[in-house]
């Protein structure tokens, strides 16, 4: 599967590890050990156990009748990541990631959350092994995010509030990695999305994959033959890239990301080297970064995994964009018309799937990925609706 | 035979039809009990249903809801409102039939609540949470005690429930006229004289017609094919307002008819 | 143990409902008693539970929380990692799909804080059913984000500003509605309360939990538990929970009610414990009443156990003795809440931290050779704002 794309740390030209020397020594290390124990029949009981019994996984391939229904064209299957515990694909990896730090014998986990859904999925899962587990958040966003913080240090996480420079995701992240070549002998930096220097947009896919093994396995069970496409929301993209995994050599399926308009790096971005990879980034003729606006604080992000910007510079992957008014309509659309209320970030894959499925016949079948549940964002979008 | 029953069939005899009003107890304070019950039966009234209020009348359409609350608020209980009708026993020549919800009775003691009640001048009790399969919870102490349990016989009730309930029913029929909950409605389904025709096949008891009746045009026209009515809302509204103008009216056509 | 005779569980249960209503419940229930041994029906049944609402729900060994207790082996049944986060959608899902059967077009329900209105909204969007909720004025107010939720489903919520505008009030609203719309609506109960059948539906639909329970327990430890803990508010997780058990008498079942701030403070939910008997709402069952039978209010720091009364099932259990009652305090459910976090990553909804808390009790005075389950009924995102308020975001 992934081995096919990835070359000494690469997906093509793309990924790589643009760090220090004393951060490279340390991320070598934790590569080899991942390299070690990713097809240890041992390990992957256990994770498998996990993702089984605290995760709740297997989750549903569900075919949306109504939503097939209303668009009259291709059938539109969910891969249902929201019912997973914690709501949203994130477990996948934190339990895989976890479970590796567990296996190199440390005790301490650290990772950087931004709006907190990855800080929330990691303080679960440490408080679940019994680690010790310390959350990186700019100052400004443990400020936005007073409730995330809570619930992190409800789950026995220390929440460091990084008062440097804007206070935001950057700076939470360097002081992770700050933190990492500190103590790299007892601590294991958690990364949630599959970007990052080597070896973690590889492990990330790796852990993710496991949405493609079952929803491959599920759509030729129900449909007897492989999807016409495969719909996931693209940010750093690991949700895409655990949807897509199992299907990368399946060339008949279109693999299709979806970005949002305001945070389009793919669409809009250039190559370059930024947090420690290298890859497409938003930025101006000078290299500056440029901002980003995106409804969905899960996408709101410069940058890009590799492995996206790989899929999409060889076309094996599409990248589209959609608005935000497109994306409120589409999760307004789900809950009402099968009963479900996405994510904001799933609610993009849910606006491309909602413009594509009426464009293919009723042989075809889209399999979109539900990668979270939008508790979390009714209040957003009840503010946003009763503006 | 029951008292209530007595006193319905000799308004009917005499060619009149059955007039009963309901008032919610305690509404404007206990102390308006005796003086709406006295002039009431002044105005010739067959008998007085007297509501208790309940925390939870699922029953109940709005008006005699917000009557019950406010009867509420004034601290009225079953306990109060039999002490006060108690009071005045005496003065009471017409039937008392209280409505109330069952758990009330349950607290009050069943047995003590049909010695009581009977003391109080209450000939006849309906109980609206409590269909005919539960009524030997109440029935064997209200018949000691000489009170009628009046069974509710609705429009939806099939053909061989309408038998049952007609011939368990005591003292009166008390015959829904509308699907659902009291209150007044502007117009009234045409089978209902067919609904009315199949009641009466069972019983001799005399049937009346209650829920959504607020005009003296209601009264005269329920009173072709019915022995009476009950109404409830329009009154309980009008002693709020002091109208005793439209009560009367509404009292003189269960009469009118009759002379016609 | 328990026996069904007219809709009674002993002598708790009955239909205490107006007249208008009986027959709409004879129709109920003779339509319940046909598509229950419909093979159609149950496959459909079936195929969404397990589709879209996720089930089977793991039954987790709970290893640290073992640990933490010292003593029996616990397992979590994770009713919260069904769709919409707790038991809820069993029983709506299932209803809905009766009504449908019963070419009823239009479905009402209640609903307090809103986790059965959400479930019922959600149903009835999947079927396309026309939905209004009835829920407090207050509560309205306190769960704004569930209203709009609801709606985004597309169901009217309707505001009951009756009475003290909370669950109780809006149960009445909902049965009014029932009554003035019997033709096309069919009214969706949301916990194994009301008249018959309702208990018994509800039951029915929820008992999932215990068949999946029994099933897995039997896998994984190839024999049954000791102890069950469930949560009681009108007892729908626990009902469905304890029932395929009830004739298991080795296996030691306990209710646990809400005690608010204690029972002796008056503020509490618990209707077995401090409650008497009496009707409310269609059944004779334990109530939270004054001396003149007027329906007291209840207080719990969970909504969906704030209620005055509790299922004439539980009634009967507690009567006969099959079950053991007790109840845990708004603060002892709080510890239950950090005590679940800190030892497993999950966030319990404030009425399973009843249960859990109890359980964390219960495990102590048990050995390490014994099984105790926790019904875990649903998950805490809902309230994260109320136990933060409550603890004062102090989580020394």
């Amino acid at each position: 599967m992934s081995q096919v794309a990835i070359k000494n740390g690469y997906y093509g030209e793309f990924g790589g590890s643009f760090v220090p020397e004393d951060l490279q020594q340390v991320l070598q290390y934790i590569g080899e050990q991942y390299e070690k124990y990713k097809n240890d029949p041992e390990f992957n009981e256990e994770l498998d156990y996990y993702l089984r019994e605290y995760a709740g996984r297997e989750n549903p391939l569900y075919l949306a009748e109504n939503l097939t229904k209303q668009l009259g064209g291709a059938k539109i299957y969910l891969k249902r990541e929201d019912l997973n515990h914690t709501g949203s694909h994130k477990i996948n990896n934190v339990l895989g990631q976890i479970l590796l730090a567990k296996r190199m014998g440390v005790k301490r986990v650290i990772a950087e959350t931004g709006a907190g859904q990855h800080g929330v999925a990691t303080a679960t899962a440490c408080a679940m092994f019994g680690m010790e587990c310390t959350i990186y958040m700019g100052a400004k966003d443990t400020k936005r995010q007073a409730l995330n913080v809570f619930r992190m240090e409800l789950l026995g996480a220390k929440v460091v509030a990084v008062d440097k420079g804007q206070g935001l995701l950057k700076e939470a992240v360097d002081e992770a990695f700050a933190d990492l070549v500190a103590n790299y002998k007892n601590t294991f930096y958690l990364i949630g999305s599959a970007v990052g220097p080597t070896p973690y947009p590889e492990m990330v896919e790796h852990f993710q994959s496991i949405i493609s093994k079952e929803s491959r396995a599920q759509h030729l069970e129900k449909e007897g033959k492989l999807p016409t496409a495969v719909v996931a929301a693209v940010g750093g993209g690991s949700n895409a890239a655990g949807a897509f995994a199992h299907y990368k050599e399946d060339k008949e399926v279109r693999l299709i990301g979806v970005e949002p308009a305001g945070a389009a790096t793919l669409s809009k971005g250039s190559p370059a080297v930024f947090h420690g990879f290298k890859s497409f980034v938003l930025q101006d003729e000078e290299g500056n970064l440029l901002e980003t606006s995106s409804i969905a604080a899960g996408l709101d992000y410069q940058g890009v995994g590799p492995l996206h910007a790989h899929l999409h510079s060889t076309g094996r992957g599409e990248y589209v964009t959609v608005t935000n008014e497109e994306v409120l309509e589409a999760f307004q659309t789900l809950s009402r018309v099968e009963g479900i209320i996405p994510a904001l970030e799933s609610s993009h894959a849910v606006a491309y799937a909602l413009k594509l499925a009426p464009t293919l016949s009723p042989e075809d079948s889209i399999i979109v990925n539900v990668s979270g549940r939008g508790d979390k964002d009714v209040e957003q979008v009840f503010e946003m609706l009763n503006k | 035979m029951s008292q209530l029953k007595e006193a319905i069939l000799s308004t009917t005899s005499g060619g009149n039809k059955a007039f009963i009003p309901y008032i919610m107890a305690g509404d404007g304070g206990l102390e308006k009990l005796q003086p709406t019950i006295l002039k009431l039966q002044e105005l010739g009234v067959t008998a007085i249903e007297v509501g208790i209020p309940f925390t939870d009348p699922v029953a109940d359409g709005p008006t005699i809801e917000r009557a019950g609350e406010r009867a509420l608020a004034n601290g009225t209980t079953l306990r109060k409102v039999i002490e006060t009708l108690t009071s005045f026993a005496d003065k009471i020549q017409v039937p008392l039939v209280a409505m109330t919800y069952l758990n009330p009775i349950l607290a009050y003691g069943v047995e003590k609540f049909a010695e009581d009640a009977k003391l109080a001048g209450i000939r006849g009790v309906i109980i609206p949470d409590m269909p005919l399969e539960e009524r030997e919870i109440v029935h064997p102490a209200l018949k000691a005690n000489h009170i009628a349990l009046v069974q509710l016989v609705s429009l939806t009730s099939t053909s061989e429930r309408i038998e049952r309930l007609t011939k368990a029913s005591e003292g009166f029929i008390y015959a829904v006229t509308v699907n659902g909950i009291t209150g007044a409605r502007s117009s009234f389904a045409s089978e209902l004289e067919e609904h009315f025709k199949k009641i009466q096949e069972y019983t001799d008891t005399p049937v009346l017609a209650g829920f959504g009746i607020s005009t003296p045009e209601h009264v005269k026209s329920f009173s072709d094919f019915c022995s009476g009515v009950i109404v409830g809302s329009k009154i309980v509204d009008s002693l709020v307002a002091d109208d005793w103008a439209t009560i009367e009216e509404l009292v003189k056509a269960s009469k009118v008819t009759a002379v016609k | 143990m328990t026996t069904e005779v007219k809709g009674r569980f002993g002598r708790f249960g009955g239909q205490f409902v107006p007249e208008t209503l009986m027959t709409a419940l004879q129709e109920l229930e003779e339509a319940y008693e046909h598509f229950k041994n419909d093979d159609s029906f149950q496959q459909e049944l079936h195929y969404y539970l397990k589709n879209y609402v996720g089930r089977e729900t793991p039954l987790y060994f709970a290893e640290r929380l073992t640990e933490a207790c010292g003593g029996a082996k616990i397992y979590l049944k994770r009713e919260d990692l069904n769709h919409t986060g707790a038991h809820k959608i069993n029983n709506a899902l299932g209803q809905a799909l009766l009504a449908k059967r019963m070419g009823k077009k239009k479905i009402v329900a209640e609903t307090g804080a809103g986790q059965h209105g959400v479930a019922t909204a959600t149903a009835c969007a999947l079927l396309n059913l026309e939905c209004i909720v009835y829920m407090g004025a207050e509560d309205v107010k306190r769960q704004a984000l569930n209203v709009f939720r609801m709606e985004l489903l597309g169901t009217k919520v309707v505001a009951v500003e009756k009475g003290s505008a909370t669950l109780k009030d809006a149960v009445n609203e909902a049965l009014r509605h029932w009554v003035t719309h019997i033709d096309d609506t069919h009214y969706i109960l949301g916990s194994a309360l009301g008249p018959h059948p309702f208990p018994t539906i509800v039951r029915d639909f929820q008992r999932v939990i215990g068949d999946e329970t029994k099933a897995q327990i039997l896998e994984i430890e190839n024999r049954l538990p000791n102890a069950i803990v469930a949560c009681v508010g009108g007892g729908s997780n626990s009902i469905g929970m304890f029932y395929p058990f009830v004739q298991d008498t080795d296996v030691a079942l306990y209710g646990v009610e809400a005690a608010g701030q204690g029972i002796e403070t008056g503020k509490h939910a618990a209707a077995i414990q401090g409650g008497q008997t009496g009707v409310l709402h269609g059944a004779f069952m334990y109530l939270l009443q004054d001396e003149n039978g007027f329906i007291t209010e209840a207080h719990s720091i969970s909504a969906g156990l704030d209620y005055p009364g509790v299922g004439p099932e539980h009634c009967h259990l507690h009567e006969t003795g099959r079950a053991t009652f007790d109840s845990v305090t708004d603060e002892e459910a709080l510890e239950g809440v950090k005590l679940l976090c800190r030892t497993e990553g999950i966030l319990p909804a404030l009425e399973s931290s009843h249960a859990v808390y109890y359980a964390s009790k219960l495990a102590k005075t048990m050995s390490p050779d014994e099984i105790l389950v926790i019904c875990l009924s649903g998950r805490g995102d809902k309230d994260v704002h109320t136990i933060s308020a409550a603890l004062g975001g102090d989580l020394a």
